[in-house]
């Protein structure tokens, strides 16, 4: 572009409107979407907001949206912020994936194998292959930070995603089924056992049921792997980032 | 008579003059006003349904709306009136199908600040269904035929101010509340003549210069005070006196700007019906900066203080606390928790909070029980005169509150902050009987999460309210165990209501975008 005409136009946007206020808009971030995002957006029950394009928000006016509106029950809408606030917040979002990315040691080649050896995929899925009683990975890396996907291999009870619960219930003629919580109301449990079974169970029926906070039917590979296949594995994951 | 005849019939004499309403307890087959008589204890005297045959309760229809529906309906003479946001609907109550329909378009540049698109139901007095509309019109519509009678504009939508509450009809006059409380608007209840449309009177929620609590306010602040109106409230028709509740002040939750009690937010009214003056107040949160809004159902009965039998009024409020008042001067009697709450010490010995230090929001966050949404919130309690018990669908949530600047912008939010999810505090949700007179707690049913539906009782002894997983559910009144449950398959945000027709029992709920009607 002619530079004349740049000039005219931030003459033109910076008279139209207040620029955002970046201090601002990371003071709202630290205090209402670190909870989930991450102090500096790497991740944790809401996906890393380190990267340069946001899947449910590829434009400035869909980021401003989804901080207003929220995605369905997935993440809350931030109603109460005022349009500056919002466009503060927005712009603060987006130096969160203008810095360069993590680095990952490792190569994802050799972490493909690794994946394959431990039979990660006998629980997950992987652009349809795998099974689907765990979480699906197959974009894992845009939603994860590899600090995060370390982290849960190693101690996956450490980073259970929100409202993840695992359970053993035992019905009135002594029958225990464990397994994940897929739903519950205040009157039936839902749950889906390892081998991706359902069970449904009016909750006042059973003899006995387990909230087994803090557990996870995903092993702990803590002391199973480690130095360079761990890395591999990592990199692997976090290079996952788009569904095919 | 075939019910077609019947239906016939009553549409042609459809009428409902104001002492119909003041006896409604006397017609239990219809459902009259937004809380079943205007003492606001949303009971039906219906005896039907009990606590051995509700287990057999079964879907009779179900209507779809276009909205999420948020619908109290009215009962009358084998019609169904009901209204979501800027419409409305006369039913077949037999069938549900459609007898007439009305809407009005919603202007593109309405814009909602801090609540949904919904409409909390109708009003009936006369020959004409009342609507209060999101772009703040009041509208008449005839009963018959759905045909606009008159419009009132109650205020300019523009700056903030909406409407989603069902209007209440009192003798020859057509109450309404406004919303817009984190939109800095200056609250006011309005009344307007039934038959004309004309403003009959105006309060506002937050006085004016010169006026008494004025001096509540600092500088300018009152003029962006908040202070709206928008649950509908109750009525005592032997003393003329409308009970009302007062939302939040604004900015919600940065309160620098607004040293004071900030009167009359957080507040309850009763106001004289035909002048609207102030007979007295009772303010349950002065100088709020959690958004706790005092709008909620008053409920109006009679009950043991000490002794001596007293005309109550009585408020399960948002801010965790039960209140009960002498209805006739506003004199406290009795108060305390009924949920978990950490912003007060108690209630000193005239209701006002001892509030502890350091619980108002902070830049870097302070954790408090409840939430914004309260203990309780708009949704109706119920209360039997039977049992003399107040049901509350109560939410047990903590939240970090925030503070940040406030500024002013006609029609955006003026709110100053926010709350966040309070990490590691598990929130739940109850159905509690609480003692009318004490608020003492006398049962619980324990829910999954917090609830969001209000509570309907019934003189067959039941208890019927509904999850925001879908389960519409009924219990025993005296002790809450469950007795029935249905998964209507939405989440429910509505107060239920039960009427008969052909000697049957029926109850409704709004669920989701459905309206569901059970009988047995």
């Amino acid at each position: 572009m002619n530079p004349w005409l740049w000039m005219l136009a931030f003459a033109a946007t910076g008279f139209a409107q207040e620029t955002p206020d970046l201090g601002a808009g990371r003071k709202i971030f630290e205090s209402q979407c670190a909870l989930c995002h991450g102090q500096t957006g790497g991740g944790g029950r809401g996906p890393a907001l380190t990267r340069p394009r946001l899947n449910k928000a590829p434009d400035d006016a869909a980021l401003r949206q989804v901080i207003s509106e929220g995605i369905g029950f997935e993440m809350p809408g931030a109603w109460q912020l005022h349009k500056r606030e919002v466009e503060s917040l927005a712009a603060y979002v987006r130096t969160l994936g203008a810095v360069p990315p993590e680095p990952v040691p490792g190569d994802a080649g050799r972490g493909a194998a690794v994946y394959g050896a431990r039979n990660c995929a006998g629980c997950h899925m992987i652009a349809g292959k795998g099974e689907g009683f765990g979480p699906e990975l197959t974009d894992i890396g845009a939603k994860r930070s590899a600090s995060y996907l370390r982290a849960a291999i190693l101690k996956p009870a450490g980073s259970l995603p929100f409202d993840f619960l695992y359970l053993a219930v035992t019905t009135a003629d002594n029958k225990t089924v464990r397994g994940i919580r897929v739903n519950e109301d205040s009157f039936t449990i839902q749950l889906k056992d390892a081998g991706g079974r359902f069970y449904s169970f009016r909750k006042s029926a059973l003899k006995d049921l387990r909230r087994l906070d803090g557990q996870t039917p995903m092993p702990s590979f803590e002391g199973q792997i480690g130095g360079e296949e761990l890395d591999n594995l990592v990199a692997y994951l976090a290079g996952l980032r788009e569904k095919p | 008579m075939k019910w077609y005849a019947a239906l016939l019939c009553a549409a042609a004499s459809a009428q409902v003059p104001y002492q119909r309403i003041v006896d409604a307890g006397k017609e239990p087959a219809n459902w009259l006003t937004y809380s079943g008589n205007y003492q606001g204890h949303r009971f039906s005297p219906l005896t039907q349904l009990t606590p051995s045959n509700v287990g057999g309760l079964r879907v009779q229809w179900a209507r779809q709306f276009g909205d999420r529906a948020e619908v109290s309906p009215i009962v009358v003479d084998g019609v169904m009136y009901v209204s979501g946001p800027n419409n409305a609907a006369a039913l077949d109550v037999r069938t549900g199908r459609e007898l007439w329909t009305w809407s009005r378009p919603i202007p593109k540049d309405y814009r909602n600040i801090g609540f949904g698109r919904v409409n909390r139901g109708p009003a009936i007095l006369d020959n004409q269904i009342f609507v209060a509309t999101l772009d703040c019109y009041l509208v008449a519509l005839d009963a018959k035929s759905g045909l606009e009678r008159w419009t009132a504009r109650v205020e300019d939508y523009k700056p903030g101010y909406s409407m989603t509450l069902a209007p209440l009809a009192i003798r020859g006059k057509i109450l309404v509340g406004v919303s817009g409380g984190e939109a800095g608007i200056r609250g006011f209840l309005d009344a307007y003549d039934a038959g004309t449309g004309q403003r009959a009177w105006r309060f506002y929620t937050i006085p004016g210069p010169g006026e008494p609590g004025h001096d509540s306010w600092s500088g300018e602040s009152w003029k962006t005070g908040g202070g709206s109106t928008w649950v509908t409230g109750s009525y005592d028709p032997g003393s003329n006196t409308v009970y009302w509740g007062v939302g939040n002040p604004g900015p919600d939750w940065n309160a620098d700007s607004r040293a004071g009690d900030n009167l009359y937010t957080c507040s309850l009214l009763a106001l004289d019906g035909d002048t609207g003056k102030l007979k007295w107040h009772f303010q349950f949160t002065p100088h709020d900066s959690h958004d706790w809004d005092s709008t909620h159902v008053p409920v109006l009965f009679e009950g043991d203080v000490r002794g001596t039998r007293r005309k109550l009024v009585a408020v399960a409020n948002r801010n965790a606390f039960y209140y009960v008042l002498d209805r006739t001067t506003g004199e406290f009697l009795a108060g305390r928790p009924y949920a978990k709450q950490t912003w007060a010490k108690g209630l000193d010995d005239r209701g006002r909070p001892i509030v502890i230090p350091g619980t108002e929001p902070s830049v870097e966050g302070t954790l408090v029980w409840p939430n914004l949404n309260g203990a309780t919130v708009w949704f109706s309690p119920a209360f039997s005169p039977q049992t003399e018990l107040m049901y509350v669908a109560v939410r047990e949530i903590a939240s970090v509150y925030f503070k940040r600047k406030a500024e002013y912008e006609p029609g955006t939010f003026f709110a100053g902050g926010g709350e966040a999810r309070a990490n590691g505090e598990k929130a739940s949700g109850a159905i509690r009987a609480l003692e009318g007179a004490t608020g003492k707690m006398r049962w619980e049913f324990p829910m999954h999460t917090a609830p969001w539906s209000g509570v309907l009782a019934t003189a067959g002894g039941l208890v019927f309210s509904g999850s925001d997983e879908g389960n519409f559910f009924a219990l025993d009144a005296k002790t809450g165990k469950p007795l029935w449950d249905f998964q209507t398959g939405g989440a429910i945000a509505a107060n239920p209501i039960s009427y008969a027709v052909d000697g049957r029992q029926f109850v409704a709920i709004a669920s989701g975008r459905v309206l569901y009607v059970f009988g047995l």
